[in-house]
């Protein structure tokens, strides 16, 4: 399981963006970093030999056309592509210097130090309250005066204890997508996490509340380690620290934010930022 | 002149076809409200037709026909609570096995099982689903009430027949036929049902619900309990209750293990009956209009059995939809 960087796989790029592929992207203090990452979809290569570093407090975006393997690389860093049979991560993801894909590693402690919000906003089935609780009660006895307190604050964080404190005891099914998405991201910070992984948390939601969701990762780096991976991109511009560029599989461009849109070394980064392809 | 002409065609060829739709749309819904009220003339139809043909029994017997268990072909004295307790008993024990049997598998099958088993497997229980009860009733005779004689009922004697409170339910003869052993059965007969239902409603149940529990640190039981049955209740309680309904009427089975003897007893290791067996069993032999008579007197109370039973679940899941949406 553990391997770092595979010679065979980098050898076998079909045409490898020179210099690209074995430097890993490094920032000053990463809290993730991906050495040499290989991921198959059974018998799909999705990620090429990728290394890149997640600064700790700042937000890294993630962007790219498509199937480029954005979202799978996401879905490594929390391990959640291993429910499903047949794919595989090779190369090493490691938090705070540990190797993550070592099979030894717990998976719920992964869990609760790396959260994850999905694309599309995925209240469970019962009320608000339980919701954010819900996540807790795995990890944590509280007594019901504790309890209420870490939701409020879980909640608060997610900016939306205003909007629902008078029906905590509500479906959460009863909120607007964005105020579910909210409930999403209250539901992953509950946990105290380290990181927070989001994957396109605004593609299925309205201007309004996609910038509610904008203001919120501003203020949630101020704790929290932030990769998000999105479409927009006025969004990475907006929220990021750092942005990869992806492309097929492979990581053709790492740096902070103001230089990948402003000043690309790659000239397929610039013509997907300027929106000529993609 | 042409142009106006030529619009007023097609303005006539547009009303008719407007009156043609019309038309042909309400005799759509006809027919369709059609099916749907045969259903309704079906049920009255049989359970008025049973009411009448057990209406001597009723007549005769009144209301010491549903509290009394002498059945008497001799003296012509019946009364149906030996079958009537026996229906729900062993549809309450075959419900007690199917149920997490059941969840069991569908959870299985759709959570746990590699992908390439997952399609055999269900096949191979629509299949269960599909052998006639005749079958299982002999194999029921044949393999399962010797084991159940020979090994199982005196172990069950051995060890929690001397239990307080449930003791007595487990103590009896070694005869292998009794109500547990049809209880078992049905079991048997109905897990395919009640599985088959799980396993659907549990595949509507989106991934990414699913993957947000994970990433959350759920624990597979924990997704299943805490985010699959909330989300497909209501569901999986019809599947459940399709299979309810099929154990508290099955014939052909039963009636091969259920030992026919009409007598109450606490035991379930006791041969009992039911409703639908002994009308199996026993129509050919009846020999008088009072017998008859209540032996249709029976059916008609199977009617009225299911719809209890299944009106109270209908109730208790209105119930627990009201806490839930509190």
């Amino acid at each position: 399981m553990i391997n770092p960087i595979d010679p065979v796989v980098t050898t076998t790029l079909i045409t490898p963006p020179p210099g690209a592929d074995a430097k890993a992207a490094t920032t000053a203090a990463p809290k993730m970093s991906a050495r040499g990452l290989d991921f198959y979809y059974d018998k799909f290569h999705a990620l090429k030999n990728v290394s890149l570093d997640i600064a700790e407090r700042k937000v890294t975006a993630l962007i790219g056309p498509s199937g480029c393997g954005k979202s799978t690389l996401l879905r490594i860093f929390n391990r959640i592509y291993s429910i499903y049979p047949k794919l595989e991560a090779k190369g090493q993801v490691l938090l705070d210097g540990d190797n993550i894909l070592d099979p030894k590693y717990p998976l719920n402690r992964l869990r609760s130090k790396v959260g994850m919000v999905f694309q599309k906003p995925v209240p469970f089935p019962m009320s608000i309250y339980d919701n954010v609780a819900y996540a807790i009660r795995h990890y944590e006895k509280l007594s019901k005066a504790d309890m209420d307190a870490r939701v409020e604050e879980a909640l608060r964080q997610g900016a939306l204890w205003d909007e629902v404190k008078s029906k905590l005891n509500g479906s959460a099914l009863g909120l607007s997508g964005g105020q579910q998405q909210r409930l999403c991201i209250a539901r992953a910070v509950a946990l105290k996490p380290e990181v927070i992984l989001l994957d396109e948390p605004t593609s299925a939601l309205d201007p309004i509340a996609t910038g509610k969701i904008e203001q919120l990762v501003e203020e949630l780096k101020e704790r929290y380690t932030i990769a998000i991976v999105t479409h927009n991109m006025q969004q990475a511009s907006r929220v990021s620290d750092y942005t990869a560029f992806m492309y097929l599989g492979e990581l053709i461009e790492f740096g902070d934010t103001t230089t990948i849109f402003e000043n690309p070394t790659k000239k397929m980064t610039e013509d997907y930022i300027t929106g000529r392809y993609g | 002149m042409a142009a106006s002409a030529e619009s007023l065609a097609i303005a006539q060829s547009d009303e008719q076809r407007a009156r043609r739709d019309g038309r042909k749309d309400r005799l759509f819904r006809r027919t369709v409200a059609g099916a749907g009220v045969f259903v309704l003339v079906m049920l009255a139809g049989v359970a008025l037709t049973t009411l009448w043909g057990g209406r001597e029994a009723f007549a005769t017997f009144g209301f010491k026909f549903l509290v009394s268990s002498e059945w008497d072909t001799i003296g012509k004295q019946f009364g149906a609570l030996a079958p009537v307790y026996g229906t729900l008993v062993t549809a309450a024990i075959a419900m007690i096995i199917a149920v997490p049997v059941s969840f069991g598998i569908a959870l299985y099958l759709t959570e746990i099982a590699p992908t390439w088993l997952r399609t055999p497997v269900a096949s191979a229980i629509e299949l269960l689903a599909g052998i006639p009860s005749i079958i299982y009733g002999m194999w029921g005779l044949f393999v399962f009430v010797p084991i159940m004689g020979k090994y199982v009922i005196p172990w069950l004697n051995d060890h929690i027949g001397e239990w307080p409170l449930i003791g007595p339910l487990f103590k009896g003869p070694p005869l292998g036929l009794g109500m547990l052993t049809a209880g078992i059965v049905l079991a048997i007969m109905v897990i395919p049902f009640i599985s088959s239902v799980m396993r659907e409603v549990f595949l509507t149940v989106p991934t990414r619900l699913k993957e947000s529990a994970y990433a959350l640190g759920s624990t597979t039981w924990e997704v299943a309990w805490d985010i699959v049955l909330p989300y497909t209740r209501t569901a999986v309680i019809g599947g459940i209750f399709l299979g309810l309904g099929r154990a508290l009427g099955e014939t052909m089975a039963v009636t091969f293990v259920l030992g026919n003897v009409h007598r109450l007893s606490l035991s379930l290791l006791e041969p009992g009956n039911s409703i639908a067996a002994t009308i199996a069993n026993e129509f050919a032999e009846a020999d008088s209009e009072i017998f008859r008579s209540s032996l249709i007197a029976l059916a008609f109370l199977l009617f009225v059995v299911t719809f209890i039973v299944l009106a109270i679940a209908k109730l208790m899941l209105r119930q627990m939809e009201r806490k839930e949406g509190k």
